[in-house]
């Protein structure tokens, strides 16, 4: 065990195949710190040079921790501590002494691979860490083994991970999950990227732009259509002239829901998006997962969804919703901030003059949307101070968070009642996993508008400008030329298959691997037959096969210990031996064949001629490399009609 | 009581007991244990799976588990890297008191899996480490340092191996009855004794060339000058001129020329002796008190005399 140069290069791909998925998000001179070091520890490899001194590697260090503190203030929480990771583990590379120093770094880099999986659990990132690991293991036992050479070190790393699969698959079923956290979990442990809980001009034309899935629905029965499809999310009351929030809310009522039609079932995963809401079709009724439907027909999760999630939920597309609403809330959905945009104010005011009822001024809201010439696009102007007023009747352009905030201001105005719903239009099908996916792109905002007698009544002005978004999603009514998300683009009928293909798997692996936690175990458990499943018993279970695993495994590596191969000739040559020491002539373990011959045909010199013929044969074969199969059935013949 | 105990159960854990002939590697004989860095690794495991759990990472629990069963595989690898090993002590050369001892060992791999980084080390530490490939067999030598004279006994040495990844320590005692003969360690060049007995001992044996007493066939030890290199050149095979003269030039090593050191002291003088006489192919012949080795020459007089001044006053000569 020597800390030879090839063995250095190992530990060093190690470190960058471990650290390489975390460049993306350290911050830059990290990353350009760490390059530098790395690639002078390969110069340093190369050349044989002394490695740098301790008191430089101790001031590098203490300037990288500085560093990072100034970057976080912090060395604890999520990127903070994999920076500082990555930092050290990189350091200890140019502070390589013993070889006790590349087993810390090989037990490091694997610390380090789990640390990505707070970034991604993807099926690559899965496949990236078999290939990292393979580079590990082969450099690990490079440690143990000096003079093998890479070929066969890695086809050991190799076989030694292949066979850890099996084990592995039975301890990932049957270990016992416990649901996580154990204790606090860094505020920003997961990615997060989704609706928030206000609304701004931009805030969805935003997330419009990412592909990501934000959860994928299955339905029970026949999907409703498309346009039908309103994922509901936050909904906000409240507006200061540009930014609408969702205010406090009120707890005074159950919301009041009155099903005018059939319920539709179905099943969501949703994506962690590290808020509360669930999102369920307008209206949800019920909810498999423990969650409070609030006054304004949310449904929030107790704890943010921290982790995938899954559950069934019902709704009804058609509903009278909340018909006796409070007078304080009917207050809050007509409030407006005094002053701003005095033109869309008297066109409100106008209507409510003109106009018998709530009813009546909503449509001529929404017909004046359709016939004023707005356009539907991702790419709107800026707009001023009385933004409202500047979109209605100078730009004429908006994407939708100023359809859905104009219309809300102008039924204000006109004295009804309204509000803005945000969540996610429509979804894409996919035939292959019999499922819709739901991206961040599809992410919506509309309003509702409350009428005497009928309750909360969705009205979406969008629909009205570009009936195309909701018949068949964004692609459809924007123009060719906008820049929209890959994905979200209509593709060749190959593209589409490839892709519907790869997310059908992503849905499985989700499912399965990603979402496997208590309720998955016991659910397998227990359709796999296990009856009334406890620790214990599970315990009993994962002991038994490993234990069943591992007997097979020894049996079948072991197996080739015992079987010794000794080639055709060689055998011959024992049966012959065997029945010369039958007749009292052994051979003994120091005796050549060519003196043992000899000491037969003295002690028997009757069979001389057969002794010297069978040994001159078994000679030929085996020293004289003479391998043909001519001489071997010869010497078969021979042996065979040797009798004493 | 406890250390009674204890020690009975090693013992009959071990059983350490002198063996001769081939030794195979069996279950019975094979002891794992984990090792300090594989105690270490169980701690990082033990953090990862901590850190899985509370962060609900299932591809964490994945890494974990397969780290976890990679590093109980290492286990079997490194009982299989010593199994069904063959093992026999070999032949061990004499060597001078303060030199090393090699001592001989042939290992047998009669499978077709390469063994990889088997150390063998005895008890002192002394150790030599080696692969050995499929179906192969190979010499290993294991330095020992000799202190006295006498008889060197390998005592138990210890084979393990802790191929693949460290985690684990497999080893087997192996106590063979091998040993290796010491000799004296050899004075400092001191004369050599005058003849004793007629004129002209102590001379080149080959002086006297009118004694040519006839040819015989050569025998490993005899001294190079004494060849009939002209019967080789004669295509008349390896043989060696005897000479008749000899017999009555006498140059003796004897205990009683060397009244004035102890008994450890005159040993090494006489090996020096005999070093010294033998590399002048004289012919001599060694007393020790109750002993007397006949007057002779060439490499097996000098091994005889050698191994009677190693074993002098040591009990039986008998190797």
């Amino acid at each position: 065990m020597k800390l030879t140069a090839p063995l250095v290069y190992g530990l060093l791909a190690s470190i960058v195949l471990v650290s390489a998925p975390h460049a993306e998000h350290l911050p830059p001179w990290v990353v350009a710190v760490c390059t530098m070091l790395l690639a002078w520890r390969a110069y340093l490899n190369w050349s044989g040079n002394a490695l740098p001194p301790r008191w430089l590697l101790l001031t590098v260090t203490l300037a990288g921790v500085g560093g990072i503190l100034i970057e976080f203030h912090t060395l604890f929480g999520r990127d903070a501590g994999v920076t500082l990771l990555i930092l050290l583990a990189t350091l200890k590379l140019l502070e390589l002494r013993a070889v006790r120093d590349a087993t810390v770094l090989i037990y490091l880099s694997s610390f380090i691979i789990i640390t990505n999986f707070f970034y991604s659990q993807s099926i690559p990132t899965a496949l990236f860490m078999l290939l990292t690991l393979l580079v590990i293991m082969a450099t690990w036992i490079h440690m143990h083994t000096g003079t093998l050479a890479l070929r066969p070190r890695l086809r050991l790393a190799g076989l030694l991970l292949l066979q850890a699969i099996p084990l592995t698959l039975l301890l990932f079923v049957l270990f016992p999950r416990v649901q996580g956290p154990l204790w606090g979990m860094p505020q920003d442990a997961y990615s997060q990227s989704g609706l928030d809980d206000k609304m701004a001009p931009g805030s969805m034309s935003r997330l419009s732009l990412s592909d990501a899935v934000a959860f994928r629905v299955s339905f029970a029965g026949t999907p409703p259509l498309r346009e039908q499809m309103y994922w509901r999310g936050p909904v906000l009351w409240d507006y200061d002239g540009r930014t609408w929030t969702q205010g406090t809310e009120v707890r005074s009522k159950q919301p009041q829901l009155d099903a005018q039609g059939a319920t539709v079932d179905y099943t969501v995963t949703l994506e962690p998006h590290n808020k509360r809401w669930l999102f369920a079709l307008d209206m949800p009724a019920k909810l498999s997962v423990p969650a409070r439907l609030t006054y304004d027909f949310q449904t929030l999760s107790r704890a943010p969804v921290s982790t995938r999630m899954r559950y069934d939920a019902s709704s009804n597309l058609s509903y009278r919703a909340n018909v006796e609403e409070t007078p304080y809330q009917l207050q809050r959905a007509v409030a407006l901030p005094i002053g701003l945009n005095p033109r869309a104010r008297q066109l409100a005011t106008e209507w409510r003059t003109s106009l018998p009822n709530a009813e009546a001024i909503m449509n001529a809201a929404l017909t004046y949307f359709n016939r004023q010439g707005f356009v539907y696009t991702l790419e709107p102007p800026l707009l001023g101070t009385n933004a409202v007023d500047d979109f209605l009747f100078n730009s004429k352009k908006g994407f939708c968070e100023h359809y859905a905030s104009s219309f809300v201001f102008l039924m204000r105005a006109a004295g009804v009642p309204a509000r803005v719903v945000t969540g996610y239009q429509g979804g894409e099908f996919n035939d292959l996993g019999g499922y819709y996916i739901v991206r961040q792109s599809d992410a919506h905002a509309w309003t509702e508008v409350w009428l005497q007698g009928r309750g909360w009544v969705r009205a979406d002005p969008t629909a009205v400008i570009a009936p195309s978004r909701v018949q068949a999603g964004l692609n459809a009514a924007l123009p060719d030329n906008a820049a929209l998300p890959f994905l979200a683009r209509t593709q060749s009928p190959l593209l589409l298959r490839l892709r519907f293909n790869l997310d059908a798997l992503t849905n499985q692996w989700n499912q399965w691997v990603l979402g496997y936690n208590t309720e998955r175990q016991f659910a397998l458990l227990t359709r796999l037959g296990m009856e009334d499943i406890s620790w214990r018993k599970m315990a009993i279970n994962l002991l038994i096969g490993v234990g069943m695993l591992v007997g097979l495994f020894a049996l079948f590596m072991l197996r080739r210990l015992y079987v010794q191969r000794h080639d055709p000739a060689q055998m011959l040559y024992l049966r012959f031996c065997r029945k010369l020491a039958h007749a009292g002539l052994q051979r003994a373990a120091h005796e050549g064949p060519q003196d043992f011959a000899n000491r037969a045909a003295l002690a028997r010199p009757q069979w001389a001629p057969a002794i010297r013929d069978i040994t001159a044969r078994y000679l030929a074969l085996r020293y004289e490399d003479r391998t043909g199969a001519d001489e071997l059935r010869a010497l078969r013949r021979a042996v065979a009609a040797f009798k004493l | 009581m406890l250390a009674t105990l204890r020690q009975r159960f090693r013992t009959w854990l071990f059983r350490p007991k002198i063996e001769s002939g081939t030794v195979t590697l069996n279950q019975r004989r094979i002891f794992i244990l984990p090792t300090r860095q594989g105690l270490a690794f169980g701690g990082v495991l033990l953090l990862m799976l901590l850190g899985d759990i509370n962060y609900n990472l299932s591809l964490g629990y994945v890494l974990t588990f397969l780290l976890a069963t990679a590093a109980a595989m290492s286990m079997l690898y490194a009982f299989r890297n010593m199994a069904q090993l063959e093992i026999r002590a070999g032949r061990t050369d004499p060597v001078f008191a303060g030199d090393e001892a090699w001592f001989v060992f042939h290992f047998h791999n009669t499978s077709d899996l390469p063994r990889h980084q088997l150390t063998l080390r005895d008890d002192a530490g002394h150790a030599t480490t080696f692969d050995l490939p499929a179906q192969h067999s190979t010499r290993v030598q294991l330095a020992i340092p000799s202190a006295r004279r006498g008889w060197l006994s390998s005592g138990r040495l210890t084979l393990y191996t802790e191929f693949p990844l460290g985690l684990f320590h497999a080893w087997s005692y192996l106590h063979f009855d091998t040993r290796c003969l010491v000799y004296p360690k050899p004075a400092a060049p001191l004369p050599l004794p005058a003849s004793t007995a007629q004129e002209g001992a102590g001379k080149l044996a080959s002086s006297g060339e009118e004694d040519f007493a006839g040819l015989r066939s050569y025998v490993a030890g005899d001294p190079l000058p004494r060849i009939a290199w002209k019967a080789l050149a004669r295509e008349q095979g390896l043989q060696v001129k005897q000479f008749s003269a000899t017999q009555g030039h006498e140059l003796w090593l004897d205990w009683a020329l060397l009244p004035y050191a102890e008994g450890e002291r005159k040993l090494e003088m006489l090996t020096r002796w005999v070093l010294d006489a033998d590399a002048a192919q004289l012919c001599y012949g060694l007393r020790l008190p109750g002993m007397e080795l006949a007057p002779g020459s060439g490499m097996g007089q000098r091994e005889e005399c050698l191994h009677a001044l190693a074993l002098y006053g040591q009990g039986t000569g008998q190797p």
